[in-house]
């Protein structure tokens, strides 16, 4: 992978769908090597747009270029060049811009065969950079990098498109006032700032993985926009093991995307998925990176939840699940990144290892949690264990509750479900 | 591009320095600034309860008042402008100042750049 997808060139076929698809893979990185270039968005995108749009006429007419990529590149940076003729002010305080960056970091080298450089890392920091409010890195990576509109960012976090056009409106004017660069950081700097960068990817996965609110459970294009950002940072940071921990993370847990849900959009927990309908290229392709993530040092947090997710993969069903792994891991991950909600999963894992009793009572040392407070998993969880103990009235009740703070239907029907079964083996004259 | 780094202390010791450092900290570090060749201003303020406040209402009137005291926990102690590349590099500089230490934290705001 890499470089210009030459062998979509030169085809007669669909010219508008090859557009698509070529568009898909070289925006993020188009726009990264006109801001690199330009260091304003505004400019990059407006280009960017004008050259996608000209390959829409052109490229029915004349046939798709050998080099797609190269060929919107080049069509982008006239249109800039112009657009500075036009504005002298602009291009007088861009060329300022530009010295100074170049001073701070020599432009890289043109890649050798003429393909494009690569710049999409740069922008990856940029749109997670602290300085920006951490809810918006999401929207931003989004928006930059995966070329949604705004609109579709919006939509994608569940919040109106006013609301998303003025955060991103707000970031965008931080980005260019106070001059937030266009940088990768320094090798000491980069420990601190990845955690960013893999933070947002994955907010936007869990936000596919298991949407916050609305009707439905997934939003599968959202979690397959992710693990496709996912891969270009792997592309860009090889060595970088906890993008690589990320990313099988990610898979694994995709991988189950076709059992979580039944046919009419019920959600489907582990232990009553159909294995047979787990996608066993995408576990395969999680699990190679398993080792990645954990090789050569103390891993990270995601390499330590790619583990976890490995073990409940590998077993043929609940019961032969290694838990005793798992919540050993879940250990590691505590010491590693402790919060109420890792502590939630391990007081799980431990009632599989040991019993409901045990689970509930590392439950119950978790009720003061502020962080758990409104957080439906947890009486949710409660009110499972409290089932297998035959406290029935305790576990409708938890029930309950869990179902006044589930945000989706599909979790909700599921509590409800639940909680009919119990409420039926309470009143069995009824 | 010019970045003024606003320094808020929680409290102000005797020699005006903020916890966690004393003043040889900031004596090292404005030699830093200044040798850095970054410096465009900067200043230590005098003690908060010298302070006084001016506002002019609508009729024109001039009001004086005392203060303002620390109602707040952090108080602006000093700033420094500097001038330098981009945000990261502000912040760098922002970060080695003793002012950012112990409870103190030092703002880090763009000057407005008005024409071009």
């Amino acid at each position: 992978m890499g470089g210009a997808p030459a062998d979509t060139g030169g085809t007669d076929e669909a010219p508008a769908a090859v557009v698509e698809a070529v568009f898909r893979e070289e925006r993020g990185r188009l726009l990264a090597a006109l801001v690199r270039r330009f260091g304003d968005l505004d400019l990059a995108e407006e280009v960017t747009s004008e050259a996608v749009e000209a390959a829409l006429t052109r490229w029915p007419v004349d046939g798709v270029p050998p080099r797609p990529g190269a060929w919107l590149m080049t069509t982008a940076r006239r249109r800039a060049v112009d657009r500075l003729r036009r504005d002298q002010a602009l291009a007088a305080r861009l060329a300022i811009l530009q010295a100074e960056a170049d001073r701070a970091e020599p432009a890289p080298a043109p890649m050798p065969g003429g393909e494009l450089p690569d710049e999409r890392l740069q922008l990856f920091f940029t749109c997670a950079h602290p300085a920006l409010a951490a809810e918006d890195h999401g929207a931003l990576t989004l928006r930059y990098l995966a070329g949604l509109t705004t609109p579709e960012v919006a939509r994608a976090f569940l919040v109106p498109t006013a609301t998303m056009a003025k955060r991103i409106t707000r970031a965008k004017k931080k980005i260019h006032e106070a001059r937030i660069p266009f940088r990768v950081p320094g090798a000491q700097e980069l420990p601190q700032r990845l955690p960013g960068v893999l933070q947002a990817v994955y907010s936007i996965f869990t936000e596919g993985y298991a949407a916050s609110e609305g009707p439905r459970l997934q939003r599968l294009d959202l979690a397959e926009e992710a693990i496709r950002l996912a891969r270009i940072l792997r592309r860009l940071l090889p060595a970088g093991r906890e993008v690589a921990g990320l990313l099988a993370l990610m898979l694994l847990i995709h991988a189950r995307r076709d059992a979580r849900t039944g046919p009419d959009d019920e959600l489907v927990l582990l232990d009553e998925q159909d294995r047979g309908r787990w996608d066993r290229r995408m576990i395969a392709e999680g699990l190679d990176l398993v080792p990645v993530a954990l090789a050569g040092g103390p891993p990270g947090p995601y390499g330590v939840q790619a583990a976890i997710a490995a073990l409940h993969v590998e077993a043929a069903d609940l019961a032969t699940t290694d838990w005793p792994q798992i919540v050993a891991l879940y250990d590691v991950l505590l010491a590693l990144a402790p919060s109420p909600v890792v502590a939630l999963n391990r007081a799980a894992a431990v009632a599989m290892r040991d019993g409901p009793e045990a689970g509930l009572a590392l439950l119950d040392e978790l009720a003061d949690e502020p962080l758990l407070r409104g957080h439906h998993p947890y009486p949710a969880a409660r009110a499972d264990l409290l089932h297998c103990l035959g406290r029935h009235a305790d576990a409708a009740e938890a029930y309950r509750e869990a179902l006044g703070l589930a945000g989706t239907e599909p979790e909700r029907a599921l509590l409800r479900r639940r909680l009919d079964a119990i409420e039926r083996l309470r009143a069995p004259g009824t | 591009m010019k970045y003024m780094l606003l320094i808020n202390a929680s409290a102000v010791d005797e020699d005006g320095g903020a916890a966690g450092c004393d003043v040889s900290d900031w004596m090292a570090y404005d030699k830093q600034v200044r040798e850095a060749g970054i410096l465009v201003s900067g200043e230590s303020l005098a003690d908060l309860v010298t302070a006084t406040t001016v506002r002019v209402g609508e009729d024109g009137r001039r009001t004086v008042t005392d203060g303002p005291f620390a109602e707040t926990r952090e108080i602006l102690g000093g700033f420094y402008v500097i001038d330098v590349p981009d945000l990261d590099v502000a912040l760098d500089w922002a970060a080695r100042c003793p002012g950012a230490r112990g409870n103190g934290a030092v703002v880090v705001r763009p000057v407005a750049e008005f024409g071009g």
